[in-house]
């Protein structure tokens, strides 16, 4: 994976297959700490006790089509080769809670890259959930919610592709103004 | 073309455009659209699959089609990837393998338009697995 938001798009797919009707991505940089931390949160259905224990391993998977279940394993890899580490906090019934956590400025560490195209394919291909994307960065803080949005424009779904695409571009725009880093503001990968 | 940063700035665009966007809300019957899945797993996303959902999303929008675009996990293709699963109304579903942008824009002309059908399909083949005795 080339950035981070690709990486976060991948888990986030775990959370949707375990039925989530809300889904939080929090992303925290800082050059003071030299942290950069993603954390992704959901109201699915939870790992049971057995699998949480070795749901990194990339052979331990609830899926069906094949026996092998990579996002968790990558991303573990991915923060452990910045000095970093994963790990997934699940309860059975309420959620699961996955955070990794890299050391910001650690050369393998991989830009974020386009995270308003992502949240918006999230969006569009979603429309009946919500999703909040908060990002805090030395100089700020800002937080998107597909709740506040509709409630603002006065709509039950945002399903319109201008509209998606806008909040592609608002969400960027706003990550730039706080000096987020390695953001991709064009379209593409 | 002005930059939109502020939830205030999104309502001002919807306001002027509102005659256009009366037309697109229609509730749509799923068994009468066409439905496209990317297959977003892993081996999906890091070959590109992303930018095949933002091509579909945008194109089906553009080119009037009435469809719903969404993700689907692993489909078993991982050497074929990106895949996509097509169901036009009232087919069977096909699986498109190594769609780049310029298949995706083929299978929308030929085989959401016309159902003509494109290279790069994986035959799947559910009925036959079933009938075998």
């Amino acid at each position: 994976m080339k950035t981070l938001a690709l990486n976060i798009l991948d888990i986030v797919q775990n959370s949707l297959r375990a039925g989530a009707k809300t889904i939080r991505i929090s992303v925290q940089e800082s050059e003071i700490t030299d942290r950069y931390s993603i954390e992704i949160e959901d109201d699915g259905k939870g790992i049971p006790a057995e699998i949480l224990k070795k749901v990194t391993d990339p052979f331990i998977t609830t899926r069906t089509k094949r026996r092998m279940g990579m996002g968790l394993a990558l991303l573990k890899h991915h923060a452990e080769l910045t000095g970093g580490y994963l790990e997934v906090e699940s309860k059975e019934g309420t959620g699961t809670i996955v955070r990794a956590s890299f050391c910001n400025s650690h050369f393998d560490r991989q830009p974020l890259g386009d995270i308003g195209g992502i949240m918006k394919i999230l969006i569009g291909a979603n429309p009946s959930l919500e999703f909040i994307y908060n990002h805090s960065t030395d100089k700020g803080s800002y937080s998107f919610s597909t709740a506040e949005t509709k409630n603002y424009l006065e709509i039950t779904q945002i399903t319109d592709y201008e509209l998606l695409e806008d909040i592609r571009s608002m969400i960027n725009e706003n990550l730039a103004e706080i000096k987020a880093s390695g953001l991709e503001l064009k379209a593409g990968a | 073309m002005s930059k939109i940063t502020s939830l205030a700035d999104l309502k001002k665009k919807r306001e002027e455009m509102k005659s256009g966007l009366d037309l697109r809300t229609k509730a749509l019957d799923p068994e009468s659209i066409v439905q496209v899945k990317v297959s977003m797993a892993t081996c999906g996303i890091a070959s590109g699959a992303k930018a095949i959902m933002d091509f579909f999303l945008e194109q089906l929008d553009r080119r009037n089609i009435a469809g719903v675009v969404t993700q689907t996990g692993c489909m078993g293709y991982c050497y074929a990837e990106p895949t996509i699963e097509v169901k036009l109304p009232g087919q069977d579903p096909v699986v498109f393998g190594f769609v780049d942008l310029k298949r995706a824009d083929q299978i929308i002309e030929k085989y959401i338009k016309t159902g003509e059908l494109v290279d790069g399909i994986i035959p799947v083949n559910y009925q036959s697995i079933d009938l075998k005795e």
